[in-house]
């Protein structure tokens, strides 16, 4: 974790001084509830907030830095698939395979994140906000009433991941069927089709004949 | 929301009294419209469930999954060059527009940078599939309204653009083209200057459409003031693209940011409009295509020499991190999060797609509007079903 937390950024030595004004700014207003941040300077940023300061980190992105173009929310399942890239042999026992979460850029403490991006259209530059969930209920507050947009993005959420989205007006399927069980991009869901068939594509990533496995391209 | 006109009130309160399935005012019984999920209207299978107090929209829901295919999950199990053929099909009249902000962010965690020449013609054919995508837009927008002749001129000269594409890709819809580090082919010979007849052609297309269109008093009359968004209101829905441009916001990805293409090797502009209805959709569009092609022009006046291809392993696999890269597809901002552990193929892909957000929209700018109305908005508003779906 500490490995890509803010603490040893890569070594750019570029400085940045919106992006690392915006986060000094954001650091001011939230003070503890920013868990973490991750700067590439020039490039993009990321910062952590603790759960509880989700929707005023939003609101202050929105208000204080000018952030008022809504661009998506979404989670991430940080735990590595049980079921690997479904290329299992069937008719051999499935290969162990570590479970252990490995959080991202400005770190992370549980298997799930939300993690939503914003624009500022008159300063021209994004920023990507990050918060945990608990792991057991995960919930998180709704954004529906920082941004609109949210609402959307909200509901798919909250059933590929199974995320509630506390406060949300109407947390129904979007894209599923509305018995559906489950929540498909968590990493234990399986992909049913790789269970039933073997993925022919699995050639494809094989060593070339002759080739070897780092070589380059003529 | 803050922006509440009078109609919007009354459509409030319309919706309170279809609620008891009785209208007050005018004695009548709410009725409940599904228009689509097959309906000629719709493009794809979107549906729109809507509440009607006479005329008038009370309430609309767009329902979606019709065509929802898992992309997000199916990249997991894929390695990085396998993902192209997937996305490929999210915007399926812009396909190589979607390969490229994927190949970008790949590029980005590998820091790989594609040669000057693979920069270019990429960047062509992005403009060459917004040409075709844009352009059966400003035909099917006169369908929508009632004028069946655009659509056909609008097929005819598309048909151009993607024989053009075909000629370089060999694929009118996928051409699976993109590649990390480059392209997979040069140009044909003799390419370029078809490419520019081609984009004369469009030129002269476009002021038919402004011609047939744009002049026409029928046209002006349904689309003028219909369909309003407001500037707030089109940027917290996070509409993008010639949607958000319509609605006053000037903001256009390739002008905006750093990418590794060529769009600030020409000289072009970003228009927008401040009404915000269903005029200045079209409108903005129509001038976007124009642009486009002066963008091409150049870019194949000035190409430069040089490989197509930088030296990337055979094997492609993306170092650990996370990145994030849009671009202004033909439909507004297309992105995707990748975040690679270190294999053959990403860990998690969050696909941005534009029609998603710009249809969200949909349930509050049809409040208080017109059943015909409906179509001329959906249309305008300018969604691929499969951009909504991925």
């Amino acid at each position: 974790m500490s490995r890509l937390s803010s603490t040893d950024a890569p070594a750019a030595p570029a400085v940045d001084e919106l992006r690392q004004g915006v986060l000094a700014r954001m650091q001011a207003s939230l003070g503890d509830a920013l868990a973490g941040s991750h700067l590439i300077p020039g490039d993009d940023l990321w910062m952590r907030v603790r759960a509880d300061a989700w929707v005023a980190a939003g609101e202050f992105v929105r208000d204080q830095l000018g952030c008022d173009y809504f661009c998506f929310l979404s989670a991430i399942d940080w735990m590595p698939s049980p079921y690997g890239k479904g290329e299992d042999d069937p008719t051999e026992p499935p290969p162990e395979r570590s479970t252990e979460t490995v959080p991202g850029y400005a770190g992370g403490d549980t298997r799930m994140q939300v993690f939503a991006r914003v624009y500022s259209t008159k300063q021209r530059f994004g920023l990507t906000l990050k918060a945990d969930v608990a792991d057991d209920a995960p919930h998180i507050a709704s954004w529906t009433p920082v941004y609109a947009g949210a609402n959307w993005h909200e509901r798919e959420a909250w059933e590929m991941f199974g995320i509630t989205f506390d406060g949300h007006p109407n947390l129904t399927h979007i894209y599923l069927p509305g018995d559906f069980e489950g929540h498909p991009l968590r990493k234990d869901f399986p992909l049913l089709a790789r269970m039933v068939k073997p993925w022919p594509g699995i050639v494809d990533v094989e060593p070339m004949p002759g080739g070897e496995e780092t070589g380059e391209a003529e | 929301m803050t922006t509440v006109s009078d109609r919007r009130q009354l459509a409030y309160i319309a919706a309170q009294a279809s609620d008891a399935r009785i209208n007050v005012e005018l004695e009548t019984e709410g009725m409940t419209l599904n228009i689509g999920p097959q309906h000629p209207a719709t493009h794809g299978t979107l549906r729109i469930i809507t509440r009607l107090d006479g005329e008038m929209v009370v309430w609309a829901e767009p329902s979606c999954g019709y065509m929802h295919r898992g992309y997000e999950k199916l990249t997991e199990v894929r390695s990085f060059p396998q993902v192209t053929t997937l996305i490929n099909r999210i915007d399926w009249l812009g396909s190589f527009a979607n390969e490229v902000p994927f190949i970008l962010a790949a590029e980005k965690l590998m820091g790989v940078e594609a040669p000057a020449r693979a920069q270019y013609i990429r960047t062509v054919l992005f403009e060459l599939s917004r040409i075709a995508n844009v352009s059966l837009f400003l035909g099917d927008m006169g369908v929508q309204l009632g004028a069946i002749t655009p659509v056909f001129y609008a097929f005819r000269d598309r048909e151009h653009v993607l024989n053009q594409i075909e000629a370089v890709t060999g694929g009118r819809f996928h051409p699976n083209f993109d590649r990390i580090g480059g392209l997979k082919d040069d140009l044909p010979k003799g390419w370029i200057d078809e490419t520019k007849a081609t984009m004369d052609k469009m030129r002269s297309f476009c002021d038919e459409m402004e011609d047939l269109l744009v002049g026409n008093e029928i046209f002006i009359k349904r689309t003028r003031g219909v369909g309003v968004i407001p500037r707030d209101v089109a940027l917290s829905f996070g509409l993008s693209g010639a949607n958000l441009r319509a609605s006053g916001v000037d903001w256009d990805l390739r002008r905006d940011q750093k990418l590794p293409m060529a769009w600030d090797k020409a000289e072009w502009k970003v228009w927008t409009h401040p009404d915000g209805d269903c005029f200045a959709r079209y409108w903005v569009r129509l001038q976007e295509v124009r642009e486009s092609t002066r963008i091409i022009d150049q870019l194949l006046d000035s190409l430069p020499a040089g490989p197509i291809m930088a030296k990337v392993p055979r094997i492609i696999k993306v170092p650990e991190g996370e990145a994030w890269v849009s671009t202004e597809n033909p439909l507004g901002e297309m992105g995707y999060y990748v975040i690679s552990k270190g294999d053959t193929g990403p860990f998690r892909v969050k696909i941005r797609s534009a029609s998603f957000n710009n249809i969200s929209v949909a349930s509050w700018v049809l409040k208080g509007t017109f059943v015909p109305d409906v179509i001329t908005i959906l249309a305008s508003l300018y969604f691929i079903l499969g951009d909504i779906d991925r």
